[in-house]
């Protein structure tokens, strides 16, 4: 008798820590972000930006900056509307909201400091700068509308006189009689809370080279950017080309966070100038630029109330979000959409169904806000976790305990909440116990009561909540937005048995490159050494919306998984010609084809690919072997697929100083199928980051003349190393049953919820003081005001 | 070129001799007259470090740096650190934590860690993100850095331990 053949096992790598295979390039410094490309005859542009936020340009003179050094072109806001068409920022499922067309370069009047007035071109960049400070602009400066509080005041200027007012956007939400429940409440809690504008502070600022080909009437642009396809499909429209006749590539990507998604007028200047000169022209923000044109966020003043009945049960919300844009709402994704997500979000991980809601939107001559990593996330959360913690404090119930009574019971589901939002299915209750666990919930507060005795102020800070991930057309595709809603992948077996997959989603450092791999690995059977990842590429990768709304993994990995599962059967229908045995009988496992019902290898992948590529004459004629696919996948049973998850923070007050050290923070997160772990912590831990900076360090502050006055790295604070806690994650999994992979999204739950953790710890540090703060960032003084010190 | 300077400089263990405007900064040079791009352009005020390289074993940031300065000077980037292999345990512990995500601030991250490696191969977790403190990185809140720095000084002082072991038993 034969000794058995020890079978191969099928082997998958989803939930496996696979190192990513892209990084190992960057550590070695060979990464291809925009500004390292070179081109031949590439010149370079500097913008002449207004300096002041609201001003009439009365003259602009070219004549000295023509003659500078090195310089081969100079225009103003007319000369480069020749090339680029303007745009506005609308879309039709925001009823009502509206904007002002908006010129890549300003044409007869500034908005904001820090918009385009005029453009130079040159040989080098120090010559283009050079040649820029030549550039005469004779500006007449108007008032600036910079409170958003008196924005609609009739006082106030009305910033574009055509649309009548400087109200952009209005929405509310009303359940009804939630004034009754109020008023009839055995507890009603309010509270103001205001949140610094900030930026996303990308440590590669926004690069840009674009290329024109005027033979061929082809525009190629090397963008660092989230969402290539999207852009393909503006950069054509506004330059007026065929969209075939546009290639936008994005590799590797300096961080993005949602700033690098969005139309920006400098980048639309340089492909128009691209295509007037018919050379490669390349222009890379400098800091002071980056703060004063990369997107800002979450300005933001919430007035709300949170009502319960005796047993701490909530009852009601109500809100009113006032929220300042800046001077156009941003193209295409538009700026309602952050204001719009906080009415959406507010009280979302809670069991309740009275909720009154309303939202304003308004214009002012400020740095032009839109999406931004969590998107109107921290606000909801910060807003509604806020009163929870008051509500607690009020009935002398533990905030753990409050959390336990109001949170949506995970059997509740599928679940619709006050605002409509439709929930598939989520874990709050087994996320918080495992947050209590991990973080010895209990013997925490020990510490906190022994150390209040000898005046040490520590604060204990939890913040629940969900996240928005997966979305579905409904997010943009419904309101005319040419954003796409789906994506795909495109399988390639080479001859060597090795598989090339382009993929549709996009790779800023999250781990697309290593998720796809893994998941085409796992699902074609081969080792993901064995798979090449390209992505960012519209001449090459298959259509599709790329990486923003923690979608990359949920969708693009699903397209991933569709396409290796195609693959793997194409494959076996061939072994079986080879082998002429039938297809059902046989399994693909570690690169080799096997006995399906005893893992006795066959034949080595890389010979069946072999002759499917050089030996088809040996096979049947009917045969034709398929071995390239492609599957495409969008989501289409929920409008978003939400996760949630609970965060705590840990804070320790210095009552003399208002500093806050920050001792430890833990977050338990359900993102369904974890495809690799050891990404899935790094974003949410990268997101804490993100969340604890706006809470403690970070705003763009502005003078009343609307004058940015801390534009460099030095004055806006970003958390560094030494100020960051180490943080403890956990999980639940719940995966989405939307998807056959079961992964949600995750890289937002982390700055959605850090906020409202600090924020509640340094109100819990500061609870036996009789102080509390509720303005974000929490920066010494104002926690020093907060306890009366200053 | 206006007052041009002929700049005399080791980079990366190569003697280069380029011609350089006074102005140009160290960063600017490395990376447009010598194609070394792994070093890169964050803030070009010397506040977020993703510009670090070393002169004569020191870091620096090659923005507040002028390329004439480092005349008759060596110059080390993550290019040449790389080739050297000097830095692979650290680089191969960057990448099993997945200590970097964009991987823009990364080359900056490791030539900072190989001098706090030099100066105090014992350093603490406290002293390793005191020590990385001009340093920003957008999107890894650091944790993942701070592990991989420790991993690669634990590993270098057993190292170190296990071969003077191995010297004693030899002699
Ligand atoms: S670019 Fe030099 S420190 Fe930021
Ligand atoms: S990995 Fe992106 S800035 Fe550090």
């Amino acid at each position: 008798m034969n000794a058995p053949v020890p079978g191969l096992k099928p082997t998958t790598y989803i939930g496996q820590d696979v190192p990513r295979p892209n990084a190992k390039r960057l550590l070695a410094g060979r990464g291809q972000y925009v500004d390292d490309i070179r081109l031949p005859r590439e010149l370079h542009a500097a913008f002449v930006r207004s300096p002041h936020a609201h001003a009439k340009i009365v003259h602009l003179n070219l004549d000295a900056a023509r003659k500078a050094k090195g310089v081969f072109w100079c225009g103003s806001g007319v000369d480069v509307a020749r090339a680029v068409s303007p745009w506005v920022g609308v879309l039709t499922h925001f009823k009502g909201l509206k904007s002002a067309p908006q010129y890549a370069v300003a044409l007869e009047r500034a908005t904001w400091q820090g918009e385009a007035v005029a453009v130079v071109v040159a040989q080098t960049r120090a010559q283009a700068e050079d040649a820029a400070q030549l550039v005469e602009v004779d500006y007449d400066p108007l008032p600036a509308v910079t409170n958003m509080e008196t924005a609609l005041d009739p006082a106030t200027p009305v910033i574009h006189a055509d649309l009548g007012d400087n109200l952009a956007f209005t929405r509310g939400v009303d359940t009804g009689g939630v004034q009754d429940v109020f008023a009839g409440a055995h507890l009603v809690v309010e509270d103001t809370f205001r949140f610094g504008r900030h930026t996303g502070v990308c440590l590669e600022p926004r690069a840009i080279t674009a290329d024109f080909n005027p033979s061929e009437q082809q525009l190629t642009v090397y963008l660092g950017n989230q969402a290539p396809h999207m852009m393909r499909d503006i950069f054509a429209k506004h330059l007026d080309l065929p969209e075939s006749h546009v290639r936008v590539i994005s590799r590797d990507v300096g961080g993005s966070f949602g700033i690098k998604v969005h139309v920006y007028p400098d980048e639309m200047a340089i492909a128009g100038i691209a295509k007037l000169l018919g050379r490669p022209i390349r222009y890379l923000a400098d800091r002071l630029e980056s703060f004063s044109t990369d997107i800002h966020a979450r300005e933001h003043l919430v007035k709300a109330k949170l009502a319960t009945d005796k047993d701490g049960r909530i009852l009601a919300f109500e809100l009113d979000d006032l929220t300042g844009i800046g001077p156009y709402s941003v193209y295409p994704r538009t700026s309602a959409v952050e204001g719009n997500q906080v009415v959406n979000l507010t009280g979302g991980p809670y069991d309740f169904k009275h909720y009154l809601a309303n939202l304003k939107v308004v214009f002012q001559n400020k740095t032009p806000t839109c999406q931004y990593r969590a998107v109107g996330h921290p606000i909801a959360v910060a807003v509604t976790e806020g009163l929870v913690d008051l509500a607690a404090q009020k009935l002398r119930l533990d905030p753990a305990e409050f959390r336990r009574r109001n949170l949506i019971a995970d059997d509740n589901y599928p679940y619709t909440s006050a605002s409509g939002l439709k929930f598939e299915a989520l874990s709050h209750h087994a996320c918080l116990d495992k947050l209590l666990k991990l973080m010895d919930y209990k013997g925490l507060r020990a510490e906190q009561q022994a150390l209040r005795a000898k005046g040490i102020h520590r604060g204990i800070g939890l913040a629940a909540l969900i996240e928005v991930t997966n979305p579905s057309a409904l997010f943009y595709g419904v309101g005319g937005a040419r954003i796409s809603a789906q994506d795909g992948c495109t399988l390639r077996l080479e001859p060597t048995g090795w598989v090339t997959a382009l993929t549709g989603v996009t790779e800023q450092g999250q781990g697309t490159e290593g998720m796809i791999a893994q998941v085409v690995a796992s699902a074609v059977g081969i080792p993901v050494e064995h798979v090449r990842v390209i992505t960012g590429d519209t001449d090459v990768t298959p259509y599709g919306g790329g990486t923003w709304a923690s979608r990359a993994a949920g969708i693009g990995g699903e397209a991933a998984l569709m396409a290796g599962h195609t693959l793997k059967a194409n494959i076996l229908a061939l072994a079986a010609a080879i082998l002429t045995r039938d297809a059902a009988g046989l399994d693909l496992r570690a690169a080799q084809i096997v006995d399906a019902a005893t893992g006795e290898v066959l034949l080595p992948l890389a010979e069946a690919a072999r002759i499917g590529q050089y030996r088809p004459d040996t096979l049947p004629r009917a045969f034709q072997p398929e071995l390239t696919v492609s599957r495409q996948y969008g989501q289409r049973d929920w409008p978003f697929v939400f996760t949630n998850g609970i965060q705590a923070s840990y804070v320790e007050v210095d009552t003399d100083t208002g500093f806050v050290k920050l001792l430890k923070h833990w977050m338990v997160e359900d993102c369904g199928t974890i495809i690799n772990p050891l990404l899935v912590d790094e974003q949410l831990r990268g997101g804490i980051a993100q969340g604890i900076g706006g809470a403690l360090f970070e705003e763009c502050l502005y003078d009343d003349t609307g004058q940015l006055l801390n534009a460099t790295m030095a004055d806006y604070l970003v958390p560094m190393a030494a100020e960051m806690p180490d943080m403890v994650i956990g999980h639940v999994c719940t995966p989405t049953k939307s998807s056959e992979l079961g992964a949600k999204g995750a890289g937002e739950a982390g700055t959605a919820g850090a906020p409202a953790a600090v924020m509640n710890a340094i109100n819990d540090a500061l609870s036996t003081l009789s102080a509390r703060v509720t303005e974000q960032p929490f920066t010494p003084e104002r926690i020093l005001r907060a306890l009366g010190k200053v | 070129m206006e007052n041009a300077f002929q700049l005399a400089v080791k980079v990366n263990g190569a003697d280069v001799a380029k011609t350089v405007e006074p102005r140009t900064h160290l960063i600017d040079f490395l990376r447009n007259d010598l194609g070394l791009t792994g070093s890169h352009i964050g803030c070009e005020h010397g506040v977020c470090g993703a510009c670090t390289v070393l002169v004569n074993g020191e870091i620096v940031r090659g923005c507040l740096t002028l390329a004439c300065q480092t005349h008759g000077a060596e110059v080390e980037t993550v290019e040449g650190l790389t080739e050297s292999g000097l830095i692979a345990d650290l680089q191969t512990a960057f990448h099993q934590r997945n200590a970097l995500q964009c991987g823009y601030c990364t080359p900056g991250m490791l030539v900072c860690a190989t001098a706090l490696l030099t100066e105090k191969p014992h350093a603490t977790r406290e002293e390793i993100r005191e020590y990385l403190s001009g340093n920003f990185c957008r999107c890894t809140g650091y944790e993942a850095i701070v592990d991989a720095i420790e991993t690669t000084a634990k590993n270098r002082a057993a190292g170190k331990q296990l071969a003077a072991t191995n010297n004693a038993e030899a002699a």
